[in-house]
């Protein structure tokens, strides 16, 4: 099997787990952006701590949030790997290096960017994912059956203008870390094509803007809520 | 025009190097970057002090011989050039020139300016080619070439093998060059045949060459003097995976 | 001496045939145990390097650049000739022999010429096979274009970079041989002597050129592609390292060299600009194709902007002289012409030393499109070089230093008069007689490489079987390094006062004003002295920085300029030892009334073969007579 190996070792196949998890937590950013709408229903959270309930539960999205975590980490170490051994291919720096004349910045900075996403993602866990699960969480209780009451959990937490702000610098990191990422995930595939590539990079702008544009406005809204200002 | 110089200085690649500063007048806009350092070294050599050396040959951007990092770009400024086809007419009086060789890890420094690119070779040698003995080739118009095919495979195969690609990548990745031998030969009729095993030996030497992975940053291509497309690169990643998972020879 | 051309007897077809049908062959498990030593890497070298290994010999292949894929082949523009007749317009074998022989004022060998037309069509499929994309037709056939001197399309060619091309293709080649073990490389290793062992060439001495080492290496065969000596002019369209150190060294162990003076001046260069000049840049023959050459009518308007000169000021000398071949005549007679009318003062640019190429016509017949599809890349390169352009105003061009038909004197079989020496393309004295047309050096390299010295070589080779291994402590290796160790050092302390550059440039001075584009007996003998006196400033006055053992080019430029020095004298003395004129060979002494080249066929029908004597100045003439069976002589007439 070490062909196997011999793929992913290599310098493509590194590129080629990069772009294969990285299109697969896209589509993860995706429904977990549209899910969290949720949040802005005015019904005290109950769709929205019903919703949180069927995600931790139903079998295969169990499934599958493992596999995203999973994705993750492979992402993010590999990720790491990568970095780590393009540093080395260039053990002497130059005196003057005009990147920006060749490329763009988000194109050169995706370790960094994806270190500040990584450590938004711990912050966002912490504060949510084990709250849910090994927090000390209150439950409430709709039609007779109970839940735990994560709603109220995120609407504290979106109520510090510091942790939205904090949340909105991370999110302009996740947009400018798709904004490379998307289409280069297709170039890494070999998906270019001289009438499709045009396309995917339409795509792939849209939706490094459009989704993390989605995931701001939530927090934006509870903040602005919790402040009357509507 | 006058200019000030700031040139990597380096004796061996045992000795530590470091950037030398040299004042220089009477400079013609008419004159290519190589002349101008033709002047720098006459100048020099008259002090009775070491010239600069630098990889330099047919001075007509085909050789891909010629090789300096100039103000932070391989091959300076101007785009789809070499810097044998660079003229002072890019730069203004008074300005400051930074010139700097190559650098990789793939790539070590000879002397000054002069980098030694052997891994290149060793990256054509383990599959850049065609297995066809002399006098082993069937009349030529046997096999008919679809023009565009043929286009394509030129635009490719036009790639001097400079480096600058490499010098450019932040991750010194030599995909770029790779990419378009690869793609100039499994694209032709010809070379498709061996096609699956060349890009898995081409692949291993480019790694254990110590060059670095492609992260898609398009800086080659926008440096490269010929302009090779990175569409190739993408050529390249399908045939590469399609081989892996295909070809049933273990290389 | 006696000179032994070797060209089989028989009919002009069967030659060759015959030949390879009788030559002795060495057997597989003897060619493992045979060295030989390929000198150079461009088309020639690399051709050869890599067919000899596939054939299972122990190669050595050594090149001074940092690849082999850089030799100065790779600057090659405008196409490779080919007999296939796939234009069907009367093209054959024969035909190509015959253009060649007639373009090259009939100074070559009939049987040479000949094999050169028949093998280039295998050039064609090999380099097709090998993936080299040459230009195409809709239908995926190879197209291909017209050159110069010659009245049928047989040129073939990849965009503007043929010899790109056709040089990565045999650098493929050679790399698989590379790879598999049969050819060991020495990139960056520059030969400074060949060895002999009981008068056979053994081996080689070679500077490494990164550490400075001097290293011997011994074979069986020693094969020289090292390319033309074209910068004895200074400026010239070669690479800035192309040279004539390997093949000088050769000579003054013996071997023959012919032929030195028959230089060719390329009628379409970029003019020179400025005295920091170091190079010039050759702009395609293809050009003249489409572009028409001319000047105006009037020395007076040769400041004026050209396309404010109307049609009837302009004077179309070449089409106007040479009706029948108007803007395609051979590079000789396009270059002189530009020499005349510029002498005339009708010289147009900066310096009054160019002349118009215009493709407003051929702009206007088949739209800006398809001229930039057929001459984008040099258009391109002229832009750039020139900051003009060349779609909106005609381009300036002037005839260069491009190409040397002379070189090492080499029998039918390519072999020198040194046993087991050889040379090969540019390098040797080759087929092109007295001009070369356009397209045919590669054809000559890749024909030399690919198909003739791996076939040749075996005659001499078949008698090598039983010799051993050669041994680099013999004596002979020893004086000759020693010879190169001492050559070196005594350069080096020279320590005078004038850089290498200050002493090239007085020798292109004296080359070109007294020995290019048109020579004279009393500029001819001014020239012997200026050359002596220079050369013996240089061995008193050069400096050169650093030390042997360290990567120094001023030393390897400086190696190659002394050899230069000698070599230039020796053009002289045969420039002046030929009373004719003859395709690049133009002695002022003898033209016709219109000022066209006489050639004297009574007296002058021989290779000139000269031998070193010991004194650089008191070379020995050695005559082949040249038979021509097939053709008959006659006065090349392109009007
Ligand atoms: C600008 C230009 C355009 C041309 N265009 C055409 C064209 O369109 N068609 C055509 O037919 N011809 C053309 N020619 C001519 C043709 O390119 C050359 O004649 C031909 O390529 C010579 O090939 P070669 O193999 O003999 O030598 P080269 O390619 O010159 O190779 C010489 C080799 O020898 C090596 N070498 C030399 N000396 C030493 C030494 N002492 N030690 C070690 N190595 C050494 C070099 O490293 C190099 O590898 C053109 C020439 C020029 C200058
Ligand atoms: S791909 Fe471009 S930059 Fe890289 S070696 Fe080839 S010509 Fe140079
Ligand atoms: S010197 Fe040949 S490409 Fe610049």
């Amino acid at each position: 099997m070490s062909w196997i190996t011999n793929f992913f070792t290599s310098s493509v196949g590194k590129k080629v787990i990069m772009s294969i998890t990285g299109i697969f937590l896209c589509t993860f950013l995706a429904a977990h952006m549209s899910g969290n709408f949720l949040l802005l229903k005015n019904d005290g959270g109950q769709a929205f701590n019903e919703y949180a309930k069927f995600m931790s539960t139903f079998p295969l999205i169990r499934v599958l949030s493992i596999v995203t975590f999973i994705g993750l980490l492979f992402h993010a170490v590999d990720g790491i790997w990568l970095v780590l051994q393009n540093r080395k291919a260039r053990p002497v720096k130059y005196h003057s290096f005009k990147g920006g004349a060749n490329s763009s910045w988000t194109s050169r900075n995706m370790g960094l960017l994806g270190v500040i996403i990584l450590f938004f993602l711990i912050v966002h866990l912490k504060s949510f994912w084990f709250e849910m699960k090994f927090g000390t969480i209150q439950y409430v209780e709709y039609g007779g059956v109970k839940y735990k009451d994560l709603y109220s959990i995120v609407v504290s937490a979106f109520s510090q203008w510091w942790y939205v702000l904090l949340y909105i610098i991370c999110l302009i990191a996740l947009s400018l870390h798709l904004m490379h990422g998307f289409q280069s995930a297709f170039q890494t595939l070999g998906l270019n094509h001289k009438k499709y590539t045009p396309i995917i990079k339409g795509v792939g702008l849209a939706f490094s803007i459009l989704v993390p544009l989605g995931f701001a406005i939530q927090p934006i809204y509870v903040l602005l809520k919790s402040m009357n200002v509507f | 025009m006058k200019l000030t110089l700031k040139v990597w200085r380096q004796k061996n690649s045992k000795t530590r190097g470091r950037m030398e500063t040299y004042p220089i007048d009477g400079i013609d806009e008419d004159m290519s970057f190589l002349e101008m350092i033709d002047v720098l070294n006459q100048n020099l050599i008259k002090e009775k002090k070491d010239p600069v050396a630098f990889d330099h040959d047919c001075r007509e951007g085909i050789c891909g011989m010629c090789s300096m990092f100039i103000n932070g770009e391989p091959h300076g400024p101007e785009k789809g050039v070499t810097t044998c086809q660079l003229h002072m007419r890019s730069f203004k009086d008074g300005d400051t020139i930074v010139i700097e060789p190559w650098r990789a890890e793939a790539f070590p420094v000879i002397k000054d300016l002069v980098v030694d690119r052997s891994a290149f070779d060793t990256i054509i040698q383990a599959g850049g080619y065609i297995s066809v003995n002399t006098g082993n080739a069937m009349e030529a118009n046997a096999i008919p070439v679809d023009k565009s095919i043929a286009n394509e495979a030129m635009n490719a195969a036009i790639c001097i093998g400079c480096g600058a690609c490499v010098a450019a990548c932040k991750n010194s990745s030599a995909m770029l060059f790779l990419s378009a031998k690869v793609s100039h030969l499994n694209m032709l009729p010809q070379g498709e045949v061996e096609g699956k095993r060349r890009v898995l030996k081409m692949m291993k030497a480019h790694d254990e060459a110590g060059f670095g992975s492609c992260t898609n940053t398009g800086a080659c291509s926008a440096e490269c003097p010929k302009e090779i497309s990175l569409s190739n690169i993408a050529r390249l990643n399908r045939a590469y995976i399609a081989a892996s998972l295909t070809s049933e020879e273990s290389i | 001496m006696k000179l032994d051309s070797k060209v089989p007897k028989g009919d002009l077809g069967d030659k060759w045939t015959n030949y390879k049908s009788k030559v002795r062959l060495v057997a597989p498990n003897n060619k493992r145990r045979i060295e030989i030593i390929v000198v150079g890497s461009g088309l020639a070298g690399a051709s050869a390097a890599a067919t000899l290994g596939e054939l299972g010999y122990k190669v050595k292949c050594f090149c001074f650049q940092d690849s082999p894929r850089r030799a100065h082949s790779i600057a090659a523009q405008g196409g490779i000739n080919a007999a296939k007749n796939y234009q069907n317009d009367g093209d054959s074998a024969y035909r190509l022999f015959y253009d060649t022989i007639k373009g090259g004022d009939y100074r070559s060998r009939e049987g040479n010429v000949h094999r050169l037309a028949e093998v280039s069509v295998q050039i064609i499929d090999q380099c097709v096979a090998q993936g080299v994309p040459f230009a195409r037709d809709y239908g995926g056939l190879l197209a291909n274009r017209s050159f110069g001197g010659v009245q049928v399309s047989r040129t073939f060619y990849a965009r503007g970079q043929t010899g790109q091309q056709l040089l990565l293709g045999a650098y493929s080649a050679l790399s698989r041989q590379i790879e598999n073990g049969s050819v060991k490389m020495y990139n960056r290793h520059e030969m400074l002597d060949v060895v002999l062992i009981d008068g056979k060439a053994r081996g080689i001495i070679a500077r490494n050129l990164i550490t400075g080492e001097i290293e011997r290496h011994g074979a069986h065969a020693v094969v020289l592609g090292t390319g033309g000596y074209g910068n004895v002019f200074f400026l010239s369209t070669n690479a800035m390292g192309s040279n004539v150190t390997a093949a000088w060294k050769a000579h003054k162990k013996g071997a023959l060299f012919a032929n030195p003076c028959f230089t060719q001046i390329h009628p379409t260069c970029i003019p020179v600009s400025g005295g920091y000049q170091s190079k010039l840049t050759l702009m395609s023959e293809s050009l003249r194709n489409d572009g028409r050459v001319w000047v105006p009518k009037r020395k007076e308007d040769c400041k004026k902007h050209p396309n404010e000169i109307p049609e009837e000021d302009r004077d179309y000398y070449l089409e106007r002289i040479y009706p029948a071949f108007g803007n395609l005549v051979p590079r000789d007679v396009a270059s002189r012409a530009a020499k005349y009318v510029t002498d005339e003062g009708r010289g147009v640019g900066k310096t009054g030393y160019a002349v118009y190429l215009d493709f407003s016509t051929a702009i206007n017949r088949l739209g800006k499109d398809l001229i930039a599809e057929r001459y984008g890349n040099l258009f391109d390169m002229y832009h750039r070089i020139t900051d003009e352009n060349p779609y909106e105003v005609p381009m300036r061009i002037f005839p260069a230093v491009h190409y040397t038909m002379g070189g090492l004197w080499v029998d039918y079989e390519l072999s020198t008069n040194v046993p087991g020496l050889y040379a090969i393309g540019e390098a040797n004295f080759s087929d092109h007689g007295a001009n070369r047309l356009g397209a045919s050096a590669l054809m000559q390299g890749l024909a030399d490489g690919y198909f003739v010295l791996p076939v040749t070589i075996g005659s001499y080779l078949a008698d090598e079987i039983r010799t051993a291994a050669t041994d680099t402590n013999h004596p002979a290796f020893k004086k000759a390094e020693n010879e190169v160790k001492t050559r070196l050092e005594k350069l080096l302390n020279i320590k005078g006062d004038k850089s290498v550059d200050d002493f090239h440039i007085a020798l292109g001075k004296i080359m070109w004003d007294k020995c290019g584009m048109a020579r004279e007996g009393k500029g001819l003998k001014q020239a012997l002295k200026e050359i002596q006196e220079l050369r013996a400033e240089f061995w008193k006055n050069v400096f050169i920085p650093g030390d042997a053992h360290e990567f120094n080019p001023e030393l390897e430029k400086a190696g190659r300029l002394a050899d230069f020095l000698e070599l230039g004298e020796l053009m002289v003395n045969d420039a002046l030892d030929r009373n004719e004129s003859c395709g690049g060979h133009f002695r002022e002494e003898y033209k016709s009334k219109e000022g066209e080249a006489v050639r004297d066929d009574e007296n002058y029908r021989y290779v000139a073969a000269w031998g070193y004597s010991g004194d650089p100045s008191k070379p020995e003439l050695h005559k082949e007579a040249l038979d021509f069976e097939f053709v008959e002589l006659k006065t090349r007439s392109y009007k």
